[in-house]
């Protein structure tokens, strides 16, 4: 095995180039696991902990451009008010010593449907900036997801970093789980309300190949809070918008039976999780626009 | 391949390191330092939780490599110069935290590092901040107590040094 350890990102590109088989490591979270239980020998593996410019989170106008090596811990110290949907998943990852050290484009390499950082990236419609020797490119997030474990990145690209719009108003996401620290979610779910734009996005975990939003469910609340003049009010969404709209976020998934959950239950709570979200996100829009 | 790396505050080397070994196994097998326990190898448990340029981190998480030039501070190095143990380590004792210890080294680091960052953690900010670290004997109401111990004692008595190394 080659210990590829690049300290700028052009050697980073190069070595990519070079090595196409080479195995990025970032926080190691996952890749040791796979390297310590033997599933995994790569002929060479390429650290990147140590390429300075991927590091810091940057503003730009309305965005927040996470560079690759922006881990957990930093999202939560730095930008609960700027991306509050990622905030709330990144708390909800492993423990104190995972976050120190897994970083969201970690969790995008890997695109485990369960990954958490998938739902709010997918509900605020981010961008992967992603790049190689020949250039860099963008890939809506929408299109990154390919399958199981399986990611738009071609053999000689690395992340670069996560575009992510500023949050335009209020964001929340659930994750079910046995605990409520260092679960693999059973199933998870992502809400975000633009009240400027009038756009509503949602991000699934966990219940499908991939992560994935539910277009449907999306289009229903849109149209609902336009045609029934919704979001210039300050009272509660009714009981029948929220279970349509939590029925129709069950309807999006494609969820299997398996060892932490059945189709049957991850389709119930994702329904529940789908009203629960929406409504926290309402009473917060509600209360900002009483306090306007 | 050969990893140079400071421990504890002293710069030691390592040779015929394997590309694809972790930190933890570095410091067990090739630098003598058993502290940091090996149980899961996944992340799971925090027996091997260590310091690396500052920040708590599961060592068996870690290349080797990726230490490389870098600052790591194990539950031996916690104690300040003539210092049998540390505030936390002592706290641990008397609170009657340690059953069989295989989870102490890791739980002591990641105390350690709780009580720098809020000196005064409430039940839930303990709870939350040692939710990395698994006690198959202990029931954690005494290791609790050891860090509610511990915090009365104040920041002032953790030695200065893991923060100042970095
Ligand atoms: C105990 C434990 C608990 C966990 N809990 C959770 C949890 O609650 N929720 C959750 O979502 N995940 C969890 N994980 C999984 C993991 O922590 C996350 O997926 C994390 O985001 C991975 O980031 P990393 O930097 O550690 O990635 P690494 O392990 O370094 O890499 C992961 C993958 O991404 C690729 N990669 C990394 N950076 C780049 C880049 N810049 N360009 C191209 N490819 C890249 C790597 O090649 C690899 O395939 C847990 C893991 C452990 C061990
Ligand atoms: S041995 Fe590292 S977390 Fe268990
Ligand atoms: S004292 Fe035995 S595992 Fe904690």
């Amino acid at each position: 095995m080659q210990f590829i350890r690049p300290t700028t990102w052009s050697e980073a590109l190069q070595a990519k180039a070079d090595h196409p088989e080479a195995w990025p490591v970032a926080g190691g979270t996952d890749v040791l696991v796979e390297l310590n239980f033997d599933r995994r020998r790569p002929e060479a593996v390429l650290d990147l902990s140590s390429v300075g410019e991927l590091r810091p989170w940057t503003r730009e106008d309305d965005h927040v451009r996470l560079g690759a090596g922006t881990t957990y811990t930093d999202v939560l110290r730095d930008l609960p008010d700027l991306l509050p949907g990622l905030t709330v998943a990144s708390r909800g990852v492993g423990s104190p010593q995972i976050r120190n050290r897994g970083t969201v484009a970690g969790n995008l390499g890997s695109a485990s449907p369960a990954g958490d950082a998938h739902p709010p990236l997918l509900a605020s419609g981010a961008e992967v900036e992603v790049a190689s020797v020949r250039g860099p490119r963008r890939i809506a997030i929408d299109d990154f997801y390919l399958g199981v474990k399986r990611n738009a990145l071609e053999p000689d690209e690395l992340i670069a970093a996560i575009r992510v719009p500023v949050a335009p108003g209020p964001q929340q996401y659930a994750k079910i789980g046995t605990r409520n620290a260092m679960v693999i979610a059973v199933c998870s779910f992502a809400v975000a309300l633009d009240p400027v734009r009038r756009r509503v996005g949602t991000g699934i975990g966990s219940a499908a190949p991939t992560p994935r939003r539910a277009v449907e469910a999306e289009g229903f609340l849109t149209e609902r809070l336009d045609g029934r003049g919704l979001w210039e009010g300050t009272g509660p969404l009714d009981e029948e918008t929220l279970t349509r709209f939590g029925a129709l976020v069950a309807a999006a998934a494609q969820p299997i039976d398996d060892v932490r959950g059945t189709a049957a239950y991850r389709r119930h709570a994702l329904s529940v999780l789908a009203r629960r979200t929406l409504t926290w996100c309402w009473d917060d829009l509600r209360a900002r626009r009483e306090a306007a | 391949m050969r990893v140079t790396l400071t421990v504890n505050g002293a710069r030691r080397e390592a040779d015929g390191v394997w590309e694809g070994e972790s930190l933890l196994y570095v410091l067990r097998e090739r630098l003598a330092l058993p502290g940091a326990k090996n149980a899961c190898e996944q992340g799971e448990c925090g027996s091997c939780s260590v310091y690396l340029d500052g920040t708590l981190v599961c060592a068996c998480l870690v290349l080797a490599g990726q230490a490389e030039g870098r600052d790591v501070v194990t539950v031996e190095g916690l104690r300040s110069d003539g210092e049998a143990l540390s505030p936390v380590q002592e706290a641990f004792l008397e609170a009657g935290a340690v059953q069989c210890g295989f989870c102490t080294p890791g739980l002591v680091v990641a105390v350690d590092d709780l009580l720098r960052r809020i000196p005064t953690p409430s039940d839930a900010q303990i709870r939350e901040a040692l939710a990395g670290n698994l006690c198959r004997c202990t029931g954690y109401e005494k290791i609790l107590d050891a860090v509610r111990l511990a915090s009365t004692r104040g920041p002032g008595a953790l030695p200065a040094e893991p923060e100042a190394g970095l």
